[in-house]
């Protein structure tokens, strides 16, 4: 399991959000996150948003698979 | 697409299968209990990249497949009862009970609507108030916190046709039941979105008492194959630990909130899965307090027999990982996705089914 | 098991069980040959040319979408059944089946859209009939048309791909699944927006101008329902040959991929209405594709893959990291899932 999928926060109201991926949007409810921001990336599953993408160990796990691309390319 | 598209880069997947392919000498064999992982793999074709000292096995992580035919003819039952809305995902659609699924209940004239969230069932339920609405909840702590918040809301709201059948499980007596049962694993690529609401202290118990390594993995090649690289560095090593691959979205304490909420609604009871039985306290029921809407104590199921597993299905030992979906004598023939017989092909993350489609 | 003596939803899909119907029902008690060849349109002798004849029903709901309606799709279909058959489309028919109540400003909105459609590709609608029906009795409006095209004998083995050998090119004209995604927004159901237009369009202009210019066309047709997956399994199957098909040349608009996403849909079973896939000899590539680049229909062309001598009857996907997957025939309509 399960199809999730992150997506941007683009507007809010209340306890719903509108959420873009691609350019495509749909809905998503926030009662299982707080401090939600329009701007923030989030995991959408069955019409909920289930967490926040830290964007920080984003970034850390693109840097480390990078290194150890680097890594393998030395002789 | 944002955090989707730079973990599926090329250029990363030859230095990580070189050096796993570097510090990887001994046999093993991992388990991923999630049917997302289980089409991953598939779908990127990682076996046939990997060294053959290194085996992916599929484990029990498809909400689908673990569920038994009784759910379904159950929901059947109650799609057959005038007055009564049955809501559901997708995926439960086509999933054979004894004699009918729900897709030809509904050309039969029943009312079966598909939603795309549990909230959806619920206002349905205010839209027709002289309807019952029975939501059929299926999966994993990846969706149970989203069907707490229906049930909790149904409640707020004093919905009185509103009710929920539940074949909600959690994963670690599962992932318990595969070592109880002698199945050989050396370690576990554990469930993604089901860490992001958990966390992952609870496999900490997998690795201290069966020293067995735990690393929770994203769904990307990349973080399939790094997970793969933190895995065997474990076993060479001889230091199984529990490890965040997913880190962008697994917190140390997972999703408090969602937890909360869980807690709130729902209570763990003894529940059978297909292939393992009984697992004691690896389902999810409604509480005391929200009783009211569960829609096993509201219902008369007396004239829904337990069925009999089909003897030829062998998914029960596909998804303990003791059997391939190849050494099943159905698979292709018989059962396949045009015509499905068991659960794991009807899923479109059923071991079966990815490996009838990915097999190439 | 309950509902084998029913019609289900998915017998309607394009996908297997569409094609069981078709075949165990239609195709027995109407039996002759030139239906069984299942091509998209019928080729019949006639003294001189064939006759490419062909027919089609529509009810998309909503009748209004992002780049079309009922009426243009109903022009769009049957002319493109024609012309990826190798025929040039001439004449088609038309029957209206209309619900009680339906406006009459709605009406006169698809058939001022199917006039401009067959205008613009120049085949005229010489023969209809209309029905109107109690209100609750059909969905709104329903569309059938027929057509009729001529088709060079040189052309006739278009329909069914009987020349294909390994070596020879796949070819299809643009993105896929814009036109299926495009019919869910406008419905609604979900309230998932994003801006997508459906790629419903004439292709006879286009597949006119390629087969003037070059032969070496093995095989034409259009993706519709089933999409381009269901379109290369049925191609090769119970076929000497396989297919090979590269994820990476398979276009998707963005907006286009993010809807499959949020539902778990898979674009290449989605329907289009403006797609043609072709099967090229190789050394004929690429003047196909210049001048696919230069029509406003094909401007997005890629070539996709090829035939191949091994796995015959299979169609393999190469993923981007070099796995593979094979495509197969759906049983019947994508839901959305969870899992």
């Amino acid at each position: 399991m399960c199809l999730s999928i992150p997506a941007k926060i683009i507007s809010i109201e209340g306890n719903k959000a509108r959420v873009s991926l691609g350019g495509a949007e749909i809905n998503a409810a926030l009662h299982l996150i707080d401090d939600a921001q329009v701007g923030d990336y989030i995991l959408l599953h069955s019409g909920f948003a289930i967490q926040k993408i830290d964007e920080k160990e984003a970034m850390e796990t693109i840097r480390l698979l990078k290194e150890i691309g680097r890594e393998g390319q030395e002789p | 697409m944002r955090f989707i598209d730079e973990y599926y880069d090329t250029s990363l997947i030859e230095p990580l299968l070189r050096s796993i392919k570097k510090i990887s000498k001994k046999e093993v064999r991992f388990m991923e209990v999630c049917g997302g992982h289980t089409m991953a793999i598939r779908k990127f074709g990682l076996p046939s990249l990997l060294p053959e000292n290194i085996r992916l096995l599929s484990g029990p992580g498809c909400p689908v497949c673990v569920t038994d035919r009784w759910f379904i003819d159950k929901a059947i039952a109650l799609a057959r009862m005038p007055g009564n809305i049955i809501t559901t995902f997708g995926d439960l659609v086509r999933v054979p009970g004894s004699s009918s699924t729900l897709e030809k209940e509904k050309a039969n004239g029943a009312d079966i609507r598909i939603v795309y969230s549990p909230l959806d069932a619920l206002a349905l339920a205010k839209e027709f108030p002289e309807k019952n609405i029975i939501f059929l909840g299926i999966g994993f702590e990846t969706t149970s916190p989203a069907v707490a918040v229906t049930v909790a809301n149904a409640k707020k709201e004093h919905l009185t046709n509103f009710s929920l059948l539940s074949s909600h499980k959690i994963m670690p007596p599962a992932m318990k039941a595969i070592i109880h049962e002698g199945i050989k694993i050396d370690g576990y690529i554990c469930p993604g979105h089901v860490s992001t609401i958990t966390g992952p202290e609870m496999y900490r118990e997998i690795v201290g008492k069966y020293g067995l390594g735990c690393v929770i993995s994203g769904f990307e090649p990349t973080d399939l194959l790094q997970t793969i690289l933190m895995l065997v560095d474990q076993v060479e090593s001889g230091k199984p630990k529990l490890e965040i691959q997913y880190k962008r979205a697994v917190k140390p304490d997972g999703n408090l909130k969602a937890k909360k909420i869980m807690a709130e609604v729902f209570e763990t009871c003894d529940d059978w899965w297909r292939g393992f039985g009984i697992i004691p306290e690896s389902g999810l029921s409604l509480n005391k307090k929200y009783k009211p809407f569960d829609a096993g104590e509201f219902f008369n199921f007396n004239e829904v027999p337990k069925p009999e597993e089909d003897k030829a299905c062998i998914c029960g030992e596909i998804l303990k990982g003791l059997k391939t979906p190849a050494e099943c004598l159905l698979f292709r023939i018989k059962c396949n996705p045009g015509n499905p017989v068991g659960a794991c092909m009807v899923s479109s993350e059923g071991a079966c089914h990815a490996y009838y489609k990915y097999q190439g | 098991m309950t509902g084998d003596n029913q019609i289900l939803l998915d017998h309607g899909s394009g996908g297997r069980l569409s094609r069981e119907l078709t075949v165990n029902l239609f195709f027995k008690h109407f039996g002759n040959n030139i239906l069984s060849a299942a091509t998209d349109s019928a080729v019949v002798p006639t003294p001189g040319e064939h006759l490419a004849f062909t027919t089609d029903s529509f009810v998309v709901d909503p009748l209004f979408f992002p780049g079309g309606d009922i009426g243009k799709l109903a022009v769009c279909g049957t002319v493109n059944d024609l012309a990826v058959s190798g025929a040039t489309p001439l004449y088609l028919s038309a029957g209206f089946i209309i619900e009680e109540g339906f406006l009459l400003d709605d009406l006169k909105k698809i058939v001022r859209s199917m006039a401009d459609t067959a205008r613009s590709c120049g085949v005229k609608i010489v023969t209809g009939d209309t029905k109107v029906v109690n209100r609750g009795h059909c969905d709104k409006l329903f569309i059938n048309t027929s057509g009729v095209g001529l088709l060079k004998s040189s052309h006739k083995n278009i329909g069914s791909g009987k020349g294909i050998k390994p070596g020879d090119k796949i070819i299809i004209n643009g993105g896929i699944a814009s036109h299926g995604m495009a019919v869910m927004i406008a419905r609604n159901e979900l309230n998932v927006g994003g801006n997508v237009i459906s790629d419903c369009a004439p292709l006879s202009g286009l597949t006119g101008q390629i087969l003037k210019a070059t032969s070496g066309i093995k095989f034409m047709r259009d993706a519709t329902r089933g999409g381009l997956a269901t379109v290369l399994s049925e191609l090769c199957e119970n076929r000497k040959f396989g297919i090979e098909v590269a994820e990476e040349a398979i276009k998707i608009d963005d907006n286009v991929r993010g809807i499959c996403e949020f539902f778990g849909f898979d674009p290449l079973y989605v329907a289009n209405e403006g797609k043609v896939v072709m099967v090229v000899a190789p050394e004929k590539a690429g003047s196909v594709i210049n001048i696919m680049k230069s029509h406003k229909y094909g401007h997005d062309v890629s070539v996709i893959g090829e035939v191949v001598e091994k796995h015959p009857g299979k169609t393999i996907l190469k993923t981007k990291i070099g796995g593979s997957r094979m495509i197969d025939m759906l049983a019947g309509s994508q839901l959305p899932r969870i899992c």
